[in-house]
């Protein structure tokens, strides 16, 4: 949940008083009342409007049931970065839109009774991008996760990485993803769901390793932006390129939902996500509960592989997966702020 | 950009450079924007020694590996078996070509998802064999284009940097010239980052920086200078653990010297990495990234559960709650069927 402070005005009062929103797929005019009555899903071509961090969790999330962890972590400007604006200035601003304090939240709740470790991303907050505290809380998910042996579920929404951070936010690949090596390591599932958009260095870690990678319809989901593609091609690139229908086809989702039905597929899949229970030594039960700062979890962790998982071999190729669902192509809708937010 | 990928930019820089190498002052003698951006140039100098160059006086013998078992042979990646005086290790590392012919057979350096896949076949024998790995980071960024794409170079990189946080052997990296971004770090995940004094690692290209921050390519030294991206202030930031000074002029001046020095720092960290269990050194590896990225913790308000029902709840009151049960049979990408927007 995103965090309000007394100075914050609330992301409502941000907006204009506006009572109307123009589908940028179709054009059709939408009554805001009812448009977030259909979970904000065009009812004429069934565009999906992007969802706050707040939405989505009261969406997904049995009500009530989530408790934000870590809901005080704040970047800091390592660089000391400027450019038109400094760094520290961008945040405050974003902050003030948005009312939260960063790019992501995480904590615990249920999905129809069934726990998880939830992490969601707001393409709102600085185009949703990656700094050092979406990096962290990604990885604190992961962790807890693993301790509790509850799956971890990550809504991914982001441009890719936060330039302002440099290569510390580069580097937040790799903690993202070695917190989720260890996670599978230790047969904890985890389920990611690709939102409009989910790009660069985003899409390049955590968010395309889920033990079941879903999105929504169209959503937006690729490495590079477009006009790289197309450049080094020097032609027009394909129809549907980097949509969730075009990973689809060419294997790397494993379902495109639409966002009526995501509630209870995600509940089905949950049913199936389940960390097989293993026997937790006597000497982890006293000491922090999440097992981390100690020096022992590796061994731990690689016996645990042994115990809970089959030998396991690098699935390396998965192009070969190609679906029978014919890509519905959808006319183009402006993309030049996301174009602007990509980055490896 | 484009210009730069397809290797039009930089043949006019290496031009520039090579007719007249002795303009540029010595670094010292400059201001940070003329430095930085010098550095840039250097580290991608057409002359500068690639992987290929190095070997032969960097190890006394190489026996190159070819192709991912998957889908092809990618050039832009070199991998194999390598002996370095009585050490046998396992050398990965990227090539760009001498001229435009080699450049398009290695697709000026960037690898496609065929090219991270053979590399980590290749490392997970060297993990199996015992062999401690070393790789040569010289990259403007992985392949952008659509084949890329199709074959999941998102998920390859992911894959790689995974793989890297947990291999059960010493790794050592070398940034020999360019660290772009994710293209990079899929082989950079290390138990110790070298690099030379003029290379440089980035999250996005400077160019690219510039042309989302400041509108513009032309601003590319500023935003290097804000990203801090030369070998030197990344290890200041922690991120590069040992710098290797160049001969000369820069490392294209002497590409023999170049090799020698590097192989001196190397072999010295194998000897260091391999008194070390394997156990710790996987943990500290992990440790090394986990650490990384700045942010601070503000005691954050206890969190505020709405008390008005959640969005979810509303609009299942609205639906059919049977609908919420299973997994319905319906194509998930199918965008007709809507939520009960008749009830709004």
């Amino acid at each position: 949940m995103p965090i309000k402070l007394p100075s914050f005005r609330p992301r409502r009062d941000a907006y204009p008083p506006d009572l109307w929103t123009k589908c940028p797929s179709c054009g059709e005019m939408l009554f805001n009342k009812q448009l977030d009555k259909v979970l904000r899903v065009c009812p004429s071509c069934g565009h999906h409007f992007r969802l706050s961090a707040e939405a989505r969790i009261e969406m997904l999330l049995d009500h009530g049931s989530f408790a934000e962890r870590d809901a005080g972590l704040e970047s800091e400007d390592p660089l000391g970065f400027v450019d038109q604006k400094t760094y520290p200035d961008r945040i405050a601003a974003a902050q003030l839109a948005t009312g939260m304090r960063d790019a992501a939240v995480w904590g615990t709740g249920t999905i129809d009774g069934q726990p998880v470790v939830v992490c969601v991303m707001d393409f709102g907050f600085m185009g949703g991008s990656m700094g050092a505290v979406v990096g962290e809380k990604v990885t604190r998910a992961a962790e807890h996760a693993l301790a509790s042996r509850v799956p971890l579920f990550v809504v991914a929404a982001s441009g890719g990485a936060r330039m302002q951070e440099g290569t510390f936010s580069l580097m937040q690949l790799a903690k993202t993803v070695g917190a989720l090596e260890r996670l599978r390591a230790a047969g904890v599932p985890f389920l990611s769901l690709l939102s409009d958009p989910t790009t660069g260095g985003v899409f390049a870690s955590f968010a395309v390793l889920g033990d079941v990678n879903i999105a929504e319809p169209n959503a937006l989901i690729g490495f590079a932006g477009a006009r790289v593609s197309a450049g080094t091609i020097a032609q027009e690139l394909p129809p549907g390129f980097q949509r969730s229908e075009f990973l689809f086809e060419h294997g790397f989702l494993d379902r495109v939902i639409h966002r009526s039905e995501l509630r209870s597929e995600i509940s089905s899949l949950l049913g199936y996500l389940v960390a097989p229970s293993v026997a937790i030594p006597a000497e982890r039960l006293d000491g922090d509960p999440l097992g981390l700062p100690s020096f022992r979890p590796l061994s731990f962790l690689s016996n645990l592989a042994e115990r809970v998982l089959p030998p396991e071999s690098e699935t390396g190729d998965t192009t070969n997966g190609h679906g029978s669902r014919p890509v519905q192509p959808e006319p183009d809708q402006p993309a030049s702020d996301i174009e602007e937010t990509r980055r490896g | 950009m484009v210009d730069r990928i397809r290797g039009r930019g930089r043949d006019a820089e290496a031009a520039r450079a090579e007719a007249d190498p002795a303009a540029l002052p010595p670094p010292a003698a400059r201001d940070p924007k003329t430095e930085t951006w010098a550095r840039v140039q250097l580290a991608r100098n057409l002359r500068r020694p690639r992987i290929l160059d190095l070997l032969p006086e960097l190890a006394d013998e190489f026996v190159e590996l070819h192709g991912d078992r998957l889908f092809g042979d990618d050039e832009a990646v070199v991998s194999g078996f390598a002996r370095i005086g009585e050490r046998r290790v396992v050398v990965i590392g990227q090539q760009k070509g001498a001229d435009t012919e080699e450049n398009i057979r290695r697709n000026f350096g960037m690898p496609h998802p065929e090219g991270y896949r053979k590399s980590m076949r290749i490392m997970e024998l060297a993990e199996r064999l015992g062999l401690p790995i070393v790789t040569f980071v010289d990259v403007p960024g992985a392949h952008p284009g659509p084949e890329s794409e199709e074959r999941g170079i998102a998920e390859a990189i992911a894959r790689s940097i995974g793989l890297m946080s947990r291999l059960r052997t010493p790794i050592v990296v070398v940034i020999t010239g360019e660290g772009g971004s994710g293209g990079a770090l899929a082989i950079a995940v290390g138990d110790v980052v070298i690099a030379l004094e003029n290379a440089v690692y980035s999250v996005i290209s400077p160019e690219g920086c510039a042309s989302i921050l400041w509108r513009t390519a032309d601003e590319a030294a500023t935003a290097a200078v804000a990203m801090k991206m030369t070998a030197p202030d990344q290890q200041a930031l922690g991120i590069i653990d040992i710098v290797i000074a160049e001969p000369g002029a820069g490392a294209h001046t002497d590409h023999a010297e170049t090799a020698r020095r590097i192989r001196g720092v190397v072999v010295e960290q194998l000897d260091l990495l391999a008194a070390i269990p394997l156990d710790e050194l996987v943990e500290a590896r992990y440790r090394r990234f986990r650490a990384l990225g700045a942010y601070r913790e503000i005691e954050a308000p206890p969190t505020v559960i709405p008390e008005r029902p959640g969005l979810a709840d509303r609009l299942r009151n609205l639906l059919d709650p049977g609908r919420w049960s299973g997994i319905s049979t319906t194509p998930a990408g199918r965008r007709d069927e809507l939520p009960a927007r008749d009830e709004v």
